[in-house]
């Protein structure tokens, strides 16, 4: 991982503290590192793992995402080359983005607000609309997956609806709740409903025949059995409901803050579309795409703690 | 070991157990008739796809029967209970939760209305000392070996005080040392406890070692009991002196005989 990108083979051979604390400012950048590999190798900071910094590794994990991102700024520069710069080129809008950054939090009015402000109202509509689908998918994806008559009766419902772009369902909002931060919840809280309510369905039905027997033989209580059997090994799929889930909300509220407008990243989007500022839009989708991936990590670090092995027949 | 009074604490009579598959009905078992006495030790064994692992199912009351009875201390088996503890192949531990508390999971269900924290603690501690494993009590299954989990699996098992030890395979997946060095815990546990013991086996040294009687059973589909074999053999029971005993050798001769000639296994091709 980007990791051991920090780490000379000098330190290999320092003593055991300082290692400790190296592999912990790792584990904390390891975290923040815009990579792609979702591997788990963010445990192979260890200091044996560490020694094998070497040509190979150089060659196989560090070179091909710089060589990425290069390729995509080379791109990106001749598109800018080639368009005479109505799509401005990286340097420039690099420039933009240090100050834009280097003042997040300014308010000027409701419609120009700082960049950070911007991402803080998204994420906090994608907090609520998610909290909200959570507290309702979870449970009804427990009970879905624990009773075949409830999974037989809303399988057509869950079928008939899931398909539907969570944006055709804001005019919905909009009608029922008058209001646009209220529409956009709810449109995420309907997109990010559904992966949550079929993952822990699918969860419960797979837990494995063995414990459910092991439950029988010892003829545990049903709170007993969804405590200690039926959450911990629906846990993994669930979290991967919640994570499906994010991914999908911070995908639809860029497009549901375009149609309502207020604070928000999408907003900002569009805004500076009418102010013709390509920069600002470039980077805000910089920001989209670098948030999104934040959000995702987190769950998958989250989800790999709570994964246990399975018992193998 | 003496046998007590009770020479059908287990009673299992014209059981037939029939699976609905895709293909229609598939009769595993058909009219199985067996009797095993309070405090004896039983060896189901036989070829894979017999129906083995279906009759200790019905035992358990994991599954009941299509027709027939079963019978345990007199009363009909309607349903899995504590009482007819399992010990499952692949040792079925829960992999979030550490030894201890996998087994106090089971000493909690079956003791807390009668005993404190402290005492359902000491009972999980005494199990677990008794298979060996006090030391990875707070270990959780991934950390330790197959022949420990087993081992948990075992202690699980046995914490209940169950009046019947139900045993599915429960060394099948394990090397040859380990499992020989399970077989003589077993052996001295069931001697400690005097459990009746159902155990399904293919091994035949292991059904050989370890049962008073053992069950060969035909091959299926529609299985049944092809003969019973009592082992007189005096215990405690040695592996090493049982090596070169002549009677040992009979009753392996006995079973092997049941097994490779007269019910030699034909494997069919279509599944």
């Amino acid at each position: 991982m980007v990791s051991a990108v920090f780490h000379s083979p000098l330190e290999a051979a320092a003593p055991p503290e300082r290692s400790a604390l190296a592999s912990i400012a790792a584990e904390a950048t390891g975290v923040a590192a815009p990579t792609i590999n979702m591997k788990k190798s963010a445990n192979a900071t260890t200091p044996s793992a560490r020694t094998a910094w070497d040509a190979s590794f150089l060659w196989l994990r560090v070179l091909p995402p710089l060589l990425g991102l290069g390729l995509l700024v080379l791109i990106w520069e001749l598109v800018s080359f080639g368009t005479g710069a109505s799509i401005p080129s990286p340097k420039d809008t690099f420039l933009q983005a240090v100050t834009l950054f280097s003042d997040p939090f300014y308010r000027h009015g409701p419609n120009d607000q700082g960049v950070g402000w911007n991402v803080l109202s998204s994420l906090q509509r994608v907090a609520v609309g998610f909290g909200l689908a959570a507290l309702v998918g979870i449970p009804v994806g427990f009970m879905i997956g624990r009773f075949a008559f409830l999974s037989r009766m809303f399988n057509p419902l869950i079928s008939l609806l899931r398909p539907v772009s969570p944006l055709a369902w804001l005019p919905i909002g909009l009608l029922v709740f008058k209001g646009a931060d209220p529409a956009a919840i709810w449109t995420i809280f309907i997109c990010s409903i559904w992966p949550m309510i079929i993952n822990t369905a699918v969860g419960v039905q797979r837990v494995p025949q063995d414990y459910m027997n092991v439950a029988r033989v010892l003829n545990l209580s049903e709170w007993k059995i969804v405590t200690k059997i039926l959450f911990p090994s629906v846990l993994p799929y669930m979290l991967t409901g919640v994570r499906l889930a994010v991914s999908t909300a911070w995908l639809v509220i860029v497009a549901a803050e375009m149609l309502t407008g207020g604070v928000g990243i999408g907003f900002w989007v569009w805004d500076e579309w009418n102010n013709l500022n390509v920069k600002n839009i470039i980077i805000a989708i910089f920001v989209i795409g670098i948030v999104g991936l934040l959000l995702e990590h987190a769950l998958i670090r989250l989800a790999t703690a709570f994964t246990f092995e399975e018992v193998k027949s | 070991m003496t046998v007590s009074a009770n020479p059908q604490y287990i009673d299992i009579q014209g059981v037939e157990q029939t699976f609905k598959t895709k293909k229609g009905p598939f009769c595993a078992l058909q009219n199985v008739n067996l009797k095993v006495a309070k405090g004896e030790f039983v060896a189901l064994i036989g070829h894979s796809g017999c129906g083995k692992s279906t009759l200790l199912n019905l035992i358990a009351g994991l599954t009941l029967p299509t027709q027939g009875v079963l019978l345990c201390a007199n009363r009909e088996i309607a349903g899995p209970g504590p009482e007819r503890a399992v010990v499952f192949q692949n040792h079925s531990l829960l992999p979030w939760l550490t030894c201890f508390e996998n087994v106090y999971l089971a000493v909690e269900r079956v003791f807390s209305a009668t005993e404190s924290k402290a005492q359902l603690k000491a009972r999980t501690d005494a199990v677990l000392a008794m298979v060996g494993l006090t030391a990875a009590a707070q270990k959780r299954p991934g950390e330790i070996s197959g022949g420990m989990k087993q081992r948990v699996g075992i202690a699980r098992a046995l914490s209940m005080e169950p009046k019947v030890l139900l045993l599915d395979e429960p060394f099948g997946a394990l090397d040859a040392l380990t499992r020989a060095k399970l077989q003589d815990e077993l052996l001295e546990i069931v001697a400690k406890t005097q459990a009746t013991v159902v155990m399904v086996t293919h091994d035949v040294d292991e059904a050989v070692l370890l049962s008073d009687k053992i069950v060969m059973m035909t091959n299926g589909p529609s299985a049944t009991i092809g003969e019973v074999l009592s082992v007189e053999l005096a215990r405690p029971r040695n592996r090493v002196e049982l090596a070169e005993s002549a009677d040992y050798q009979q009753y392996r001769k006995a079973v092997i005989d049941f097994l490779y000639t007269r019910q030699a296994h034909v494997e069919k091709l279509t599944a």
